[in-house]
């Protein structure tokens, strides 16, 4: 076995960097901060790179099957003998596949933002929430401890809400902010009780024991775990539920994904970083961490993971199909694509042929983090370069950015899933795992596969055609600084698609064969080309065509526009039910009775310091008296009754 | 010696404490309270020698308990007097009623 060791400099350099510019950044590095980050982050990604050739191609397979290794392992708290929190770093082909993709995309970003943020005041800061959230993606992935996964799950939260709220001086930056960390973290609430209820059973905290004890159908825990119930279901879907429910608030799934769109307040590199490929996928990561137990011992609970990513990528699809701000309009098309992996794992099995689902599902977070943060990225130079969020501010911008066009147009057809770019060949595995296990979902997954294309290319035509550009340009497309990035994750988008991906992740490591089947991809691929040539007719030239199909869908186009409503549901159930029937009693009963103690106590001891402060006269023949009437007091007792 | 019988001179001795505590009591002056005080001290000194002359005459411990009182009570004065010309500086009066300043 090679000696992985060198893999904990991958996270501990954005720390370190996070720690030099957080405390000296400000001061001393306020211009060359960016190239420290970048520098960086560049080694840390080659590091990821030599650790995915090391381990895929060089030293990670034992007889055909990937193992997972413990790379390091250092016990952090021993609670007893079996349970402990340990700090380690945990190899096996997800682990190493996430590393990369989170140190390339944040590469990107970093070397993104050198041009998008160039001049702003709090520069080194924005580079030290950057590295921090870095930091706290990568110690989340490589986890060997699901105690970990929580420490480094609640940090990724907390420098997400830094990197959103970045510009504070914004109130709906703060709002936003401050609703996507108390939507996650009350999607963390479920998570922390599944994490405790999964290591009281298993005794044990540490990810491979709790699998294996989890899912061998003779062990001791398993048996105790099934057998016993609450509310008639059984207390391991119970856990897992409840481990999905942090997943689904951090992966932005119905009915938690109401933040992701606020999100969009941050600086567009950092949507592209946190909101697209990175932490929004963490959800997903966390459910494929513990696939074999949810597919060996609790299907029903992956049932639920199915249908919730299938319900919501179909919602999020229509949503996304009415918003007018382009990045909106992204971040309801990421929380589509996350359904399509949610429910690609929800569909799959362990094993073999039955785990293509699973390997379907890694793969489409592979090519997505490409496609999404390219995306993101392109529409942050367009926003650079207009100064608007807004489509009807945008149009013909095709002339005045042709590397960004290009850009995106690839992108686009990468997300529609055009072969032979890399959605075509994620999201072909896809319908193909749903297909073969359930008809229901795959007819749902071919909707939202048309309205992505659709919505998609509403977006390009909207920006890059339409009508003339009227925005004077006194910059032009950009630094290179901010091209160079758009086109790396092009070349990604492009090819990312022929990577033998089934023969790298599995659910089981053993390699799995697929191949194109030409009639299957027929039907997707020609829907996907009837949307966009819809949209293109649609929103290639100025015309009133739009409306009107948005007026002959009445309610619906007006429902799907208010976001179906969910947000002020929300309000509805937070500000009139919870308010009203817990917030008030609460307070009153904190203001009347608990407050009301105190007040008391505190009356009381006013009341009889104020009838005997008379006593303290400041005469000293008045204390002599006291003290002589004591004294015979006193006498008198002891005289007389103390015998 | 053998005429007068203990009971007078205890007489004597708890009239002398009663006047101290009169004079401690009713006079303002903080002087004449300091004298007070010292009334006080010698009743107690005439009951420790007339215990020990009466009821234990091969001893000396109330002989120099008396001894003791009248050095404690030697330096007791000192301080008082101190005491009051401080407060004499401060209030220019020596009236115990004047310095009351130190009450609620």
């Amino acid at each position: 076995m090679p000696n992985y060791s060198y893999i904990v400099l991958i996270p501990l350099l954005p720390l370190a960097v996070f720690v030099i510019l957080g405390l000296f950044g400000r001061k001393y590095f306020k211009n060359i901060s960016g190239i420290i980050a970048v520098i960086a982050l560049l080694a840390s990604t080659v590091l990821a790179l030599y650790t995915a050739y090391q381990y895929f191609f060089v030293g990670g397979k034992v007889n055909g099957v990937f193992q997972k290794i413990i790379a390091i392992k250092y016990t952090w708290l021993q609670f007893s003998p079996g349970v402990s929190i340990d700090m380690g770093v945990l190899l096996d082909p997800i682990s190493v596949l996430m590393i990369v993709i989170v140190t390339f995309v944040s590469l990107m970003v970093h070397i993104f933002s050198l041009g998008y943020m160039k001049g702003e005041e709090r520069f080194a800061t924005y580079y030290a929430f950057l590295s921090l959230f870095t930091f706290s993606m990568l110690g989340l992935v490589l986890a060997s401890n699901i105690f970990q996964v929580y420490i480094f799950w609640e940090l990724v939260g907390a420098s997400s809400y830094l990197l959103i709220g970045y510009y504070f001086d914004k109130p709906s930056a703060v709002a936003a902010s401050k609703k996507a960390f108390i939507v996650t973290r009350f999607a963390d609430l479920g998570f922390l009780i599944g994490i405790l209820i999964l290591a009281f059973h298993a005794q044990t905290l540490d990810f491979g024991t709790l699998i294996e004890r989890l899912t061998s159908p003779q062990s001791p825990q398993l048996l105790a775990i099934t057998s016993a119930s609450f509310l008639g279901v059984s207390i391991l879907t119970w856990a897992l539920v409840l481990v999905f429910i942090g997943g689904a608030g951090k992966s932005a799934m119905f009915p938690l994904h109401i933040w992701l769109p606020d999100a969009m307040e941050g600086p567009t590199p950092v949507s592209a970083l946190i909101h697209a490929a990175t932490m929004v996928v963490a959800g997903v990561y966390l459910v494929a961490r513990l696939f074999p137990v949810f597919a060996l011992s609790d299907p029903a609970a992956l049932n639920i993971v199915a249908y919730t990513g299938a319900f919501s990528a179909l919602l999020a699809a229509v949503i996304a199909c009415t918003q007018t701000d382009i990045k909106r309009v992204l971040a309801y098309s990421t929380m589509s694509q996350i359904g399509y992996m949610m429910f690609a794992l929800g569909v799959s099995r362990y094993g073999g042929e039955n785990g293509l689902g699973f390997m379907a599902s890694m793969f489409h977070l592979f090519t997505h983090a490409f496609f999404k943060s390219l995306l993101f990225l392109g529409a942050g130079a367009v926003i650079h370069l207009v100064h608007s969020n807004e489509m009807k501010d945008m149009g013909g911008l095709r002339k005045l950015m042709p590397v960004t066009h290009t850009c995106f147009l690839i992108a686009c057809l990468a997300i529609a899933g055009i072969p032979p770019f890399s959605g075509f060949f994620s999201k072909e595995e896809i319908l193909l795992a749903a297909f073969e296990s359930n008809k229901l979902i795959y007819g749902v997954a071919l909707l939202t596969s048309a309205l992505t294309a659709f919505y998609m290319f509403r977006l390009y035509f909207s920006i890059f055609w339409k009508k003339d550009a009227h925005v004077h340009a006194h910059h032009g497309e950009g630094t290179m600084s901010m091209k160079i990035p758009l086109l790396l994750l092009a070349a990604g988008a492009l090819l990312a698609g022929f990577v033998p991906f089934s023969s790298l992740v599995t659910s089981d490591g053993a390699a799995l064969e697929t191949h194109i089947n030409i009639a299957f991809s027929a039907a997707p691929v020609l829907l996907a080309v009837l949307a966009i040539l819809s949209a293109g007719v649609l929103y290639r030239k100025e015309n009133d065509q739009p409306e009107k199909i948005a007026a002959s869908f009445g309610g619906l186009y007006k429902a799907a526009y208010r976001k179906f409503y969910i947000d002020e549901i929300y309000l509805f159930v937070t500000k009139k039910i919870i308010f009203n029937c817990i917030g008030r009693p609460a307070a009153w009963i904190d203001k009347y009775i608990v407050d009301g103690l105190m007040n008391a106590i505190a009356a009381a001891t006013a009341k009889i310091s104020e009838l005997t402060k008379g006593m303290q006269s400041g005469k000293v023949q008045n204390y002599a008296l006291y003290f002589f009437g004591g004294v015979v007091t006193l006498t008198v007792v002891f005289i007389y009754w103390w015998k | 010696m053998t005429g007068i019988p203990l009971t007078d001179i205890l007489f004597v001795s708890t009239a002398l404490f009663f006047i101290g505590m009169y004079g401690l009591f009713t006079r303002r002056n903080i002087i004449t309270m300091l004298m007070s005080v010292e009334l006080i001290l010698n009743s107690v000194n005439i009951n420790f020698v007339a215990f020990n002359k009466y009821l234990y005459p091969e001893k000396l411990d109330g002989i120099f308990f008396t001894i003791f009182i009248i050095t404690i009570a030697a330096a007791e004065a000192a301080v008082a007097i101190a005491i009051i010309i401080n407060l004499y500086r401060t209030h220019q009066s020596i009236d115990a009623e004047d310095a009351g300043e130190l009450k609620f």
